[in-house]
């Protein structure tokens, strides 16, 4: 097993050419040329407690205003779910709180371990860190589904006084939050995982 | 892949963009793909006709991208009252304040970027495909194609839809326009379009039409 920076050479991220060590571009496709990124972790950290920033106040405002002929409620995403679970609807309310409060703690708590992991160190294979950083990538933007949910209810329910769906300010926090999540996963150089692996054998 | 021990020229070699191991570059039979034997990385797939599939579902998407912003999307009515909206007027529900920027988000996740992906994408395959030099920054729209990526969330948006007639299903009557299921079909297309697309074979490609 020969890995690039071993043999003195650069791999090109976007074509996976291969180049010697001090070329700038990749004379393939033009990316820049960086064995290791080597600002990653800081990128990472960054960008996580951004997302972390922007996560806390999207769970203690309200994401929908809903107003019918009875009242007008204000509701957070628990709120929301806790809502639905009293209507009896149990799976679907599991499956709101999977989608904006399971997953997006599991993501921040992912990618931390991740890249303490490539810093301090980690028992864990590589083989099992990548999957899990795939798993972390995947499921990112699938967390904007809430936001594209309260972007379809307020432009369809608005049926006058009968009832009317306003996004909250929810909606905006929770977006950026998995925007910069999304940005954290996306700055980590999984070489780094190798490098880590292969300083302790 | 062969064993990379014997480092000779580099023209011969791929490196893994994932693990950075080295491998001897040795193209798979067609309809196989190339792993990386550290982490398994897919490094290429070999389909003869994966250009032409490409560009045929490039421009289903386009097409079905422009019909789903201006059809009917989705209607409701509860008590007498209805209310029809397209894409674009989902996409552009955040009206107040700072939520407009959530507007704007939606805008480019949903509608512009898939957009600009699968145009960028016809720009660069299309002139290969027809063994044509690549037109101008062809290299550089690739490469933005590449970017853009993660950021199509076309199948993420449909799968939005489905929640929120769940939710919505207490309160009124939902019903699904002819361009919500002209956007269910888009989302397929999108997955199947992105199986497709192997870049170290694009990139060959570009690179035997116009040697730098
Ligand atoms: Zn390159
Ligand atoms: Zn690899």
């Amino acid at each position: 097993m020969t890995r690039a920076i071993d043999a003195g050479l650069v791999t090109c991220t976007e074509c996976a050419s291969v180049w010697p060590r001090g070329q700038g571009t990749c004379g393939r496709c033009g990316n820049a040329l960086q064995s290791r990124h080597t600002r990653s972790l800081q990128r990472v950290w960054a960008f996580w407690l951004t997302g972390l920033l922007c996560y806390v106040p999207a769970n203690l405002s309200p994401m929908l205003v809903t107003s019918t002929l009875t009242g007008t409620s204000a509701n957070t995403i628990v709120g929301g779910a806790v809502e639905i679970a009293k209507h009896g609807d149990i799976g679907i309310a599991a499956i709101v709180l999977g989608a904006s409060v399971a997953i997006p703690v599991a993501k921040f708590l992912a990618i931390a371990y991740l890249a303490v992991s490539v810093q301090r160190g980690s028992a864990r294979s590589p083989a099992a860190r990548l999957h899990l950083y795939e798993a972390v990538e995947f499921i990112g933007r699938w967390s904007m589904i809430d936001v594209f949910v309260v972007a379809i209810l307020s432009a369809l329910v608005q049926l006058s006084v009968v009832a009317s769906i306003r996004p909250g300010p929810a909606a905006l926090t929770f977006a950026l939050s998995v925007i910069f999540t999304m940005l954290s996963a996306r700055s980590f150089d999984t070489r780094l995982i190798w490098d880590e692996h292969n300083r302790k054998t | 892949m062969g064993q990379g021990g014997n480092i000779g020229d580099t023209a011969q070699l791929i490196g893994c963009p994932v693990c950075d191991e080295l491998h001897q570059l040795s193209r798979p039979d067609e309809g196989h793909r190339a792993l990386c034997r550290c982490c398994g990385t897919v490094l290429i797939t070999s389909r003869d006709r994966a250009g032409i599939n490409i560009l045929a579902l490039s421009v289903a998407v386009m097409v079905l991208v422009i019909a789903a912003t201006i059809f009917p999307f989705l209607s409701i009515d509860a008590a007498g009252i209805a209310n029809r909206v397209s894409l674009w007027d989902v996409a552009t529900s955040f009206r107040s304040g700072l939520l407009v920027l959530v507007s704007v988000a939606t805008v480019l996740l949903i509608v512009l970027v898939p957009l600009m992906r699968t145009a960028l994408l016809v720009y660069v395959i299309a002139p290969l495909e027809f063994d044509r030099p690549p037109l101008p920054r062809a290299r550089g729209a690739f490469r933005t194609a590449q970017a853009l990526r993660p950021w199509a969330m076309t199948e993420v948006f449909s799968i939005g839809c489905a929640v929120a007639l769940v939710k919505v299903s207490d309160l009124a009557h939902l019903e699904f326009g002819p361009a919500f299921w002209m956007f269910s079909v888009l989302s397929l297309i999108v997955v199947v379009a992105d199986r497709y697309l192997c870049s170290w074979s694009i990139w060959t490609a570009l690179e035997e039409a116009e040697p730098t």
